[in-house]
């Protein structure tokens, strides 16, 4: 069914480096724009086009669309280089460490998954004991906590895996501050404490890192496969597919993937990267690994099919150009699965339960 | 130019688009759409109470539904949006921007400034219509590009325009929206005729309104006019060097002015005097 999708379909013609062979003139540039910005990867497509000097043979009409996109997504990026800038700054001064996480990840360190990428948060990881300075040092720097009503708050500081969004007063930006990368309460429990020992450290900027290469690939895998937000699904398969292109060259590369996802026992989530970024955009992972990679997760065939055909569904951009059948129904069932790998069934029932009353009731839901 | 496409299943966007744009080309179906909208009620038990419209734009649903009966402004706010949010080849500034014998005149304006006023009034005496909405400056050619399309009015402005114009055609006086009551009133036919001729601009006017005041046309320094209309600027932040190159180019090539008037008679004359 992906297969349909001029989006998917353009992506595996950059990685297959065979997009200078489409037909410019005859090509349907409007589909492909309204698929690529439902999913907001129209800048990320834009950004190949241009990469490959490909931009001037599309036709001027939709040539607009998308170098009017590439200002947005540089807008973005020189925005996000500002914030973290600030956000150094506070932390710094309070001698806390922190991690960059995702999109400002990818854009600061200049990795390829941050061509053409958009985001609006920026997502922080410190550790667990400079939590409460590193929340004291933001808020006195302009971060609040939006006011979310006190079960929202209790429910993030005692459960989840970062506190309640922080927004800048003036500039009206979001900080999401982690102390570790899933819920604590999850059946997975990687340790933070390893990630730390492999961060790269920023040049100029002391006491700020981003991921290693790999930890990025096993980070990315586990936002995607284990929040059960799939909005932005294909955006963040084409975020996996150039990070492994990128930092998985060689066959020792792959041995020390499998082996850190092990190490960090997240080994599921990135065997359904590895599984689903080569069923979607041909990334070229050796069907050995993927192979490998089943094993070392123990699913069962059962249950690798069933989740096979929930994902694949799940990830399809939704458009009028391409209706998917049963997506909503799979993405429900993903969306109760990803409560269920985080949280215990005695949390979840009564979480659940009232999430469900909030929106019968119409109440705003966090 | 913009070419659109929108999507509704409500018949008082029908009746609104063939009211307001009947002039407006049709493409055919093999042209490139810009922009495609929608306009929908919002299905389910919401019909029978209290129903509601929501505006989606590829997927994108930038406002909180509204009643039912506004839908057709929901469309012209909604493709205001769409417009400013993607069409980075212009600077947009919010504000109206009319022409007079080559002489562009942009008039951006706070809320209760008078801005839609003075522009219905004056596309109603002699000045061509590009947008009572926004300015599209091109950062190729420092141009302003038209984009005309019904205008839109407030409260009382509306039965102002009404008694100041026996020619103006009106749609239905919309109550109690998230700006008051509003109508649109139809762009005039030499908005149309010349859709496709930019003008170059020549006086940014900021109109004050205040009761029973002297009519005053004051020069305004040109580092404050610049301060004043990035303010103004949906997209500013955006373009950035880009942005800010082109509006300073501009501000450069224009007079500028603030404006403080207290009838309309007085203000026409005070705006036509520039161009004499």
């Amino acid at each position: 069914m992906l297969d349909d999708h001029l989006v998917v379909q353009f992506l595996r013609d950059y990685g297959q480096e065979t997009l200078h062979t489409i037909n410019f003139m005859e090509y349907p540039w409007e589909t492909l724009i309204r698929q690529s910005r439902r999913v907001n990867l129209l800048s990320r497509i834009a950004f190949f086009l241009r990469e490959l000097e490909l931009l001037d043979s599309v036709p001027e009409q939709p040539r607009i669309h998308f170098i009017n996109s590439i200002k947005l997504s540089d807008a973005n990026a020189r925005s996000a280089k500002v914030e973290v800038k600030a956000i150094h700054k506070a932390l710094s001064a309070a001698e806390v460490d922190f991690v960059l996480l995702k999109g400002a990840a990818y854009v600061w360190s200049g990795v390829d998954a941050g061509k053409g990428r958009l985001f609006t948060d920026t997502d922080i990881l410190v550790t667990k004991e400079t939590l409460p300075a590193a929340e004291r040092a933001l808020a006195h720097n302009g971060w609040f906590t939006s006011s979310l009503d006190r079960y929202t708050q209790q429910f993030y500081r005692e459960w989840m895996h970062e506190i309640p969004p922080m927004t800048h007063l003036k500039r009206q930006t979001t900080v999401d501050v982690h102390h570790t990368i899933i819920p604590p309460t999850s059946r997975l429990k990687p340790k933070p404490t390893k990630l730390w020992q492999q961060a790269d450290a920023m040049q100029n900027m002391p006491g700020l890192f981003v991921l290693s290469p790999i930890d990025m690939i096993i980070h990315s895998a586990t936002h995607l496969f284990h929040e059960g937000e799939f909005d932005q699904g294909l955006r963040d398969i084409s975020d996996l597919d150039l990070l492994i292109r990128q930092g998985v060259v060689s066959e020792d590369k792959w041995q020390e993937l499998l082996n850190r996802s092990e190490e960090l026992d997240l080994v599921k989530p990135v065997y359904y990267a590895l599984n689903f970024s080569y069923k979607i955009l041909h990334t070229p992972v050796p069907d050995e690994i993927i192979a490998r990679a089943r094993k070392l997760s123990k699913m069962s065939y059962v249950s690798s099919k069933m989740m096979d055909m929930l994902f694949s569904r799940a990830l399809a951009t939704k458009h009028e150009t391409s209706p998917v059948k049963g997506q909503g129904f799979a993405r429900f069932l993903l969306y109760i699965r990803s409560h269920w790998l985080k949280m215990p069934v005695h949390l979840l029932i009564p979480h659940l339960c009232r999430k469900s009353w909030l929106r019968l009731t119409g109440q705003k839901d966090h | 130019m913009f070419n659109i496409a929108v999507a509704s299943n409500i018949f008082a966007v029908a009746r609104h688009l063939k009211h307001f744009y009947a002039d407006y080309t049709v493409n055919d179906s093999g042209d490139f759409t810009d922009l495609y909208v929608e306009v929908k009620a919002v299905g389910g038990l919401r019909r029978f109470y209290k129903p509601q419209v929501t505006f989606t734009f590829d997927g994108y649903e930038p406002f909180a539904p509204l009643p039912l009966n506004q839908a057709p402004a929901m469309f012209e706010w909604g493709l205001n949006w769409a417009i400013a949010n993607t069409a980075h080849q212009y600077l947009i500034i919010h504000s109206a921007i009319i022409e007079k014998d080559g002489y562009g005149l942009i008039m951006p304006g706070t809320p209760g400034s008078g801005k839609s006023t003075l522009c219905a009034a004056l596309i109603n005496r002699g000045w061509r219509l590009l947008s009572d909405e926004m300015a599209l400056l091109s950062l190729d050619d420092g141009l302003i590009y038209p984009a005309p399309r019904p205008v839109s009015l407030k409260n009382k402005s509306i039965q102002i325009i009404k008694d100041f114009s026996a020619e103006a055609v009106f749609g239905e006086v919309v109550p109690d929206t998230l700006k008051g009551d509003i109508a649109h009133m139809v762009a005039p036919e030499s908005a149309l005729l010349q859709q496709s001729t930019p003008v170059k601009p020549a006086f940014l006017v900021f109109p004050h309104y205040q009761d029973n005041a002297e009519k005053q046309l004051k020069q305004l320094p040109k580092a404050r006019a610049l301060m004043t209309l990035a303010e103004h600027a949906f997209n500013f932040n955006i373009l950035g060097e880009e942005g800010f190159d082109a509006m300073a180019n501009m501000i450069d090539q224009v007079e500028c002015y603030d404006f403080t008037y207290a009838d309309l008679a007085t203000a026409l004359e005070g705006i036509d005097s520039l161009v004499k």
